[in-house]
C-alpha cells in the first residue's frame, strides 16, 4: 500500500489555518483563563458591573425593538418597489456600517446635540439625549440598523414575487400581503439580521462614549464599564467580558441556525 | 365575458392583443417563451399595470388606462394558478387553501379548505407542507386554493409544465374535469400546441406579442394564417379511446368514427398526434383494396375542406369524423389537383402516429 505524501502546499495551508484559529481564539480563551472562573463571579456580584449589564441589555433591547418596527418595512420597500434614488439610498443605508464609531459619534453630535442642526428643535419639545439613556439608544440604533437592514433586503427580494402576486389575487391588500407572506417567508433571514445587530449594538462602544457618555446607571453601557475599569480592576473587566464573549456567541449561533439547510420559506 | 383589449411595451417585444372570451369557456393561448402568454394573464389579475388599455369582466371595468380606472389584484378576484403554483412554503396545504377564506372563523374556514381539498383528492394531506407533496398534489392544492373563492375568471399559466410525464396524464384528465364544471371565463397559457388543442374551446397562436390566429384548434391546423402558425400548430391531434389492437399494436377508435393503430402502447381515452408532413394523400379508390401496397397502416378516408399555400408547400385541411390536416408540395397538390370538396384517402404510419393519455 502507498500512502500519499503531503505536499508542501498542503503542509503551507494547513499551518495556514492553525494560525489563523489560534490567533483569533487566544483572545477568547485568555479571558476565561487569565482568572479563576470562581473570581470571575464574584466580581460579577459588584453593583456597578450589574448596572452596566442591565443597561446594556435594555438600551439593545429598545435600539432592536425601534430598528425592526422601522427598518422591516423599509427593508420591504427597498426590496419589492422600484423608485428613482433607490441605489442611492441603499448605499446611504449601508454607509454606517463602514463609517469610524468616532466619526458616527460626532456626526450624532452635531445632528442632535444641543448645537447641532436639530438641537434647538429637540429643545422645544424637551428631549434631551446627549448624555441621558436615550442618547445611548440612538447611538446604538444609528450603528446596528444597516446589520439588520440590510440582511432583510436581501431576504425580502429572495421571496418569490409570484408568492406576493397570488396572495393579491387571493384577496389580501398589500399589507395583510407584506405581515401574512413576505414576513413569513423571510424570516429564517430576518433572525439572522436580528442577531447580527444585537451582536453589532452589544459591542457598541465608539459613538455611545461621544455621543452618550459614561455615566454609571445612566449611559455606561458593558463595553463602556470594562473600558473604565481595565486599568483598576482587570478581574472585573475579565468578568463583564467573559458575559459578553458569551452573548455574542450564543448570538452568532442563532444566525448559523436560523440560516441554516433547515430554513424554510424563501429559498425554493 | 371577459374583455381585453391591451397595448404594452414587455421589453423583448410590444405586447398588443385584444381578446374575448366568453363564460364557460376556455381560451388556450399557445406560443413561443417569450411571446407575451404570461402577461396577459399578469395584466388581467391586476399584477401588472399596461401602458394601454381596457379589461372589462362581466360588465365591470377592472382597467381603463385612459380613463385612470384601475382595480387592485385583490379586488378583482381571479382565480390564477402559477407555473410553479406559488404555494405559500409557511403554511400547510389547507392553510393554503384557507388562506382566500379569511372573513369566515377558523373552524368554518378549516371546514371549507377541508371541503375543497377533498373535492380533489387531497383530504388525507390537509396537513402537509407544500414542499413535501408531489408535483400533482401541488398543482391541485393550487387549484383548490385559487377556487377557494367564487373567482371572476380562472387563469392556468402552463398548468403541467412543472409536472413530470407521468403525473401529466392524470393531472391533465383531472384538469379537464375542472374545466369543464366551471362556469367563468378561462384563460390557459401553454407552449405546447397539443395541450393547447386538449383544453382549449378555442387556440390563440400568440407570435412577439401579438395574436397571429385564433379559432378551434382543427381550424387552425387546417387554415393557420400564416408559415409561423402552420409550423407552431404543427401536431394533428385525433382524440379517441385506446384499446389493444393486432400485432401488438394499439388501436385508437377515433371519437366521430374511424379507428387507427399505433405502435405506442396507450389504453383508455388518449389523443393520437401526429404531424401533417406526415400524412400522405392519395386520390379515393372507393374501397379498401386500391391501397393496400405500401406500409402505411393507417387509411382514413376524408374530405378537403381547405387548401393554404405556404410557399412551396401546401397545407390541406381536411374533414373525416375529426378534422385533420396534411401538408404537401406544391407539385403533388398540382397532381392530385386538390380542392375543397374531393374526397381523398389520408394514410399514415402507425409508428408515426404518438399516443398521450387525456
Amino acid at each position: 500500500m502507498r500512502r500519499r505524501r503531503p505536499t508542501a502546499f498542503g503542509v503551507l495551508l494547513t499551518l495556514a489555518l492553525a494560525l489563523t484559529l489560534g490567533f483569533l481564539t487566544l483572545p477568547v480563551v485568555a479571558i476565561f483563563a487569565d482568572t479563576s472562573p470562581r473570581r470571575l463571579v464574584d466580581s460579577l456580584g459588584d453593583d456597578s458591573a450589574q448596572e452596566a449589564l442591565w443597561l446594556s441589555l435594555q438600551t439593545t433591547v429598545t435600539a432592536l425593538a425601534v430598528i425592526v418596527l422601522v427598518g422591516t418595512p423599509a427593508a420591504y420597500a427597498l426590496a419589492t418597489r422600484t423608485f428613482p434614488g433607490r441605489t442611492l439610498a441603499i448605499t446611504v443605508i449601508e454607509l454606517p456600517l463602514v463609517l469610524p464609531p468616532a466619526v458616527a459619534g460626532i456626526g450624532l453630535l452635531a445632528a442632535l446635540g444641543p448645537q447641532g442642526i436639530l438641537g434647538p428643535a429637540l429643545q422645544d419639545t424637551g428631549l434631551v439625549l446627549v448624555l441621558q439613556t436615550a442618547g445611548v439608544v440612538v447611538a446604538l440604533v444609528f450603528v446596528a440598523a444597516p446589520f439588520y437592514i440590510r440582511q432583510a433586503q436581501a431576504s425580502f427580494a429572495a421571496v418569490d414575487p409570484d408568492w406576493l402576486h397570488a396572495s393579491r389575487t387571493l384577496g389580501a391588500g398589500p399589507a395583510r400581503t407584506f405581515l401574512r407572506v413576505a414576513v413569513p417567508a423571510a424570516r429564517p433571514g430576518l433572525l439572522a439580521g436580528l442577531a447580527l445587530a444585537w451582536g453589532r449594538a452589544l459591542g457598541e462602544f465608539g459613538a455611545t462614549l461621544m455621543f452618550a457618555g459614561s455615566f454609571r446607571g445612566i449611559t455606561q453601557t458593558a463595553p463602556l464599564a470594562i473600558y473604565d475599569r481595565f486599568a483598576t480592576d482587570f478581574t472585573g473587566a475579565l468578568a463583564l467580558s467573559a458575559v459578553l464573549v458569551g452573548a455574542s456567541g450564543t448570538l452568532l449561533l442563532t444566525v448559523k441556525l436560523a440560516s441554516g439547510p433547515g430554513a424554510f420559506g424563501a429559498a425554493r | 365575458m371577459l374583455h381585453v383589449d391591451v397595448a404594452t411595451d414587455l421589453g423583448a417585444c410590444a405586447l398588443d392583443v385584444s381578446l374575448d372570451v366568453a363564460a364557460g369557456s376556455c381560451l388556450a393561448l399557445a406560443g413561443p417563451s417569450g411571446a407575451g402568454k404570461s402577461s396577459i394573464l399578469r395584466i388581467v389579475a391586476g399584477v401588472v399595470r399596461p401602458d394601454h388599455g381596457r379589461v372589462v369582466c362581466g360588465g365591470r371595468t377592472w382597467l381603463d388606462r385612459s380613463k385612470g380606472v384601475e382595480l387592485t389584484p385583490e379586488a378583482r378576484g381571479c382565480a390564477y394558478v402559477f407555473q410553479d403554483y406559488a404555494l405559500f412554503g409557511h403554511l400547510t396545504a389547507w392553510q393554503n387553501v384557507a388562506y382566500p377564506l379569511r372573513r369566515l372563523r377558523r373552524a368554518e374556514r378549516r371546514r371549507r379548505a377541508e371541503e375543497l381539498l377533498d373535492r380533489f383528492g387531497l383530504l388525507a394531506q390537509a396537513d402537509a407542507r407544500p414542499r413535501t407533496l408531489s408535483g400533482g398534489e401541488r398543482q391541485r392544492v393550487a387549484l383548490a386554493r385559487a377556487l377557494a373563492r367564487d373567482p371572476a375568471v380562472l387563469l392556468l399559466d402552463e398548468p403541467l409544465s412543472a409536472l413530470d410525464s407521468r403525473s401529466r396524464a392524470t393531472a391533465g384528465r383531472e384538469l379537464t374535469q375542472t374545466l369543464g364544471a366551471i362556469a367563468v371565463p378561462t384563460i390557459l397559457v401553454t407552449h405546447d400546441f397539443t395541450e393547447a388543442a386538449l383544453f382549449g374551446d378555442e387556440v390563440g397562436v400568440l407570435d412577439s406579442g401579438r395574436l397571429v390566429q385564433r379559432g378551434t384548434p382543427g381550424d387552425l391546423a387546417a387554415r393557420p394564417a400564416s408559415a409561423f402558425v402552420a409550423d407552431f400548430t404543427g401536431a394533428v391531434v385525433l382524440c379517441g379511446t385506446a384499446e389493444p389492437g393486432p400485432d401488438g399494436l394499439t388501436r385508437v377508435v377515433l371519437d366521430g368514427g374511424g379507428t387507427v393503430v399505433s405502435t405506442d402502447v396507450a389504453d383508455g381515452p388518449v389523443a393520437a398526434t401526429l404531424f401533417p408532413w406526415e400524412i400522405s394523400l392519395h386520390p379515393a379508390v372507393g374501397g379498401p383494396a386500391g391501397l393496400t401496397s405500401g406500409s402505411a397502416q393507417n387509411r382514413l378516408d376524408v374530405t378537403v375542406s381547405s387548401v393554404t399555400p405556404l410557399g412551396n408547400r401546401v397545407r390541406v385541411g381536411l374533414q373525416g369524423g375529426q378534422p385533420l390536416a396534411a401538408e404537401v408540395t406544391l407539385a403533388a397538390s398540382g397532381a392530385l389537383d386538390l380542392v375543397p370538396g374531393l374526397v381523398v384517402t389520408a394514410s399514415f404510419k402507425a409508428a408515426a402516429t404518438r399516443l398521450v393519455a387525456r
